[in-house]
């Protein structure tokens, strides 16, 4: 697939469809104040403006457990007693946390495409003998072309969008790994040693014992991981998604009357203040919440937190 | 073309001197060497005279937030709430746009959206902000002792905290802060990502490694000579704080003196 960063440009024919949501705006030449405003948040590329904003609650809603995943596995591995699996947990979790983040979302993005192209070229094209790599051209059989060349729009998109997803993964992945790591270290050694006075095995001690003890040492590390998630996500812009700030960056731009019907100067400040003020909320909101479950999970628990709750009581 | 004339065209392209044309095809590993690090500089740039007006702001800001009086507390506390609730990205993005319209106001802010100025104060605002909540942090948490210790002195006010509540705090504050230097500096690549136009082609360490990638659509040269300069980078930070820090502690017994750790766990 080649990354289309460049976003489409409005046609310089007006927009054929004429769907309103309000009748009064079939001629929005003959409008004013209110009503022109309110016929001008409702065009059709307005609704794809705020439907983005569900791809980027759709982006955390599926990227927050796979970097979880990735963390877990990544701490696992940083801990195994295998020395070069345990090395290559440590690389993971230190090279990717080492280098700026956007560097690689930048990376990720083209290596994965490539990389999946790859190997399906390996599989389905195994008599192709020119090379893959001709001076600044990526060359695999067509068949092996992700997705396929003649699939629909919608299939281009949801790849793109699952491979950003995997990006973010990978990235946060490494961060939730730190977290975990640092979670499964400060579980008490006592109760490790407990468990193998019991005759546990090495990794009935991991899963019945460590695991279900680490999310209180876990947590302040993951609500900070998932502010930065949510202010990653305006990134997804880098990795060619049409997402917020693409529709804020298309609509705000001035238009002249020849394009459309609700011609306006530069308006891409406001938009941008709007997205401001999204993440404001959505932040504070998140952090409203995040304190409520750390202050729950504290319950009962022998934490400085969990004392002051009994001594409250 | 041998390598050390690449160095010569290349070494300061990010600001202008030497060649003015990007190698368009046949890259050589030295010229996304040369380009790259030339790129770095302005990362430096950005980095460095952000972290040090930040730092100042930042203690403003600290003390800010730490008053008594509703007027000092309640600006600080909405500036730190507004830059470390919202992203980097979009206030890259806002400022530009902000800046461009002021531009139509009077030409005293046509500097603004160029990315040498507008970048560098929504950097400067933006650092000072994660700092102030960092002192902040530290700031409440002086031992009491020592402010007691002070009292029995007889210090008070400003010799008070000149003596002994600023220095404590920033030993306190100094591990933290450094994290934050580290990722001030990575956040610099996202200048010409986010509206801020590089002008003439002249751009920072991303922006070259991404057009290198982009002409030959081999990501992976140019991204790991970018992560090299940037570890590089970031282990030169380490050690600069680790000076400060050391000097910070001096008065301590060298077994007692706290170690820094890398420990990133803060992006924006």
């Amino acid at each position: 697939m080649p990354l289309t960063r460049q976003p489409c440009f409005l046609s310089p024919v007006p927009i054929p469809t004429r769907f309103t949501i309000f009748s009064f705006c079939s001629d929005p030449a003959t409008l004013e104040g209110i009503q022109w405003y309110s016929c001008y948040l409702t065009t059709g590329k307005h609704l794809a403006f705020y439907m983005s904003f569900g791809t980027v609650l759709l982006l955390l809603a599926v990227t927050a457990p796979a970097a979880l995943l990735f963390g877990f596995g990544g701490a696992m591995a940083a801990r195994a007693r295998f020395t070069p699996l345990s090395w290559l947990g440590k690389i993971y979790i230190s090279v990717v946390r080492g280098v700026p983040d956007i560097a690689f979302f930048l990376f990720f993005v083209i290596a994965l495409d490539q990389g999946i192209e790859y190997l399906r070229h390996k599989v389905k094209c195994p008599d192709w003998d020119e090379p893959i790599r001709q001076g600044s051209d990526f060359l695999v059989c067509s068949i092996a072309k992700m997705p396929l060349g003649d699939a629909p729009q919608w299939l281009h998109e949801a790849y793109g969008f699952s491979l950003a997803v995997l990006t973010f993964a990978i990235v946060f992945g490494a961060f939730a790994a730190n977290v975990l790591f640092g979670a499964m270290q400060a579980v008490p050694h006592a109760q490790i040693e407990t468990a193998a006075a019991y005759g546990l095995s090495h990794r009935q001690t991991f899963w019945r014992i460590l695991v279900p003890q680490m999310w209180t040492y876990a947590l302040p590390g993951l609500s900070n991981l998932w502010m930065v998630l949510i202010k990653a996500t305006p990134l997804l812009f880098l990795l060619g998604v049409e997402d917020i700030v693409f529709w804020a960056r298309e609509l705000g731009g001035s238009k002249t009357a020849k394009f459309t019907a609700y011609p306006h100067p530069d308006w891409r400040m406001w938009y941008f203040l709007g997205l401001l003020v999204f993440y404001l909320v959505f932040t504070r909101v998140s952090e409203l919440v995040l304190d409520r479950i750390t202050t729950r999970l504290a319950h009962g628990q022998a934490t400085v937190d969990g004392e002051a709750q009994r001594k409250a009581a | 073309m041998s390598c050390y004339q690449t160095l010569q065209d290349y070494a300061f392209r990010a600001f202008g001197y030497g060649e003015r044309l990007l190698p368009r095809s046949d890259f050589t590993l030295c010229e996304q060497f040369t380009l790259i690090g030339s790129g770095l500089l302005w990362n430096i740039y950005f980095g460095v005279i952000a972290v040090t007006t930040g730092f100042v702001l930042a203690n403003f800001l600290a003390l800010g937030k730490n008053s008594k009086s509703a007027w000092a507390r309640k600006p600080a506390e909405w500036f730190i709430f507004l830059f470390r609730g919202s992203p980097l990205f979009i206030q890259f993005f806002f400022a530009y746009f902000l800046f461009l319209s002021l531009k139509s106001v009077s030409s005293i802010f046509n500097p603004l959206s160029s990315a040498w100025a507008g970048a560098l104060i929504v950097l400067f605002l933006n650092t000072a902000a994660y700092s102030a909540e960092i002192l902040y942090g530290a700031l409440r948490s002086i031992p009491k002792g020592d402010i007691e210790a002070a009292d029995a002195y007889g210090l008070s006010g400003w010799t008070r905290f000149r003596r002994i509540e600023w220095p404590t705090m920033m030993r306190l504050a100094w591990p933290a802060y450094t994290n934050e230097a580290i990722f001030l500096f990575h956040a610099t690549t996202l200048v010409f990502f986010s509206g801020f136009p590089a002008w003439q082609q002249k751009g920072d360490a991303l922006y070259y490694a991404n057009y290198f990638a982009d002409k030959t659509f081999n990501p992976f040269v140019p991204y790991p000579i970018l992560a090299f300069y940037f570890i590089l980078l970031t282990l030169v930070i380490i050690a600069v704080f680790g000076r400060v820090n050391t000097w910070l502690n001096r008065h301590l017994p060298q077994s007692k003196r706290p170690k820094l750790k890398f420990k990133p766990n803060l992006i924006r």
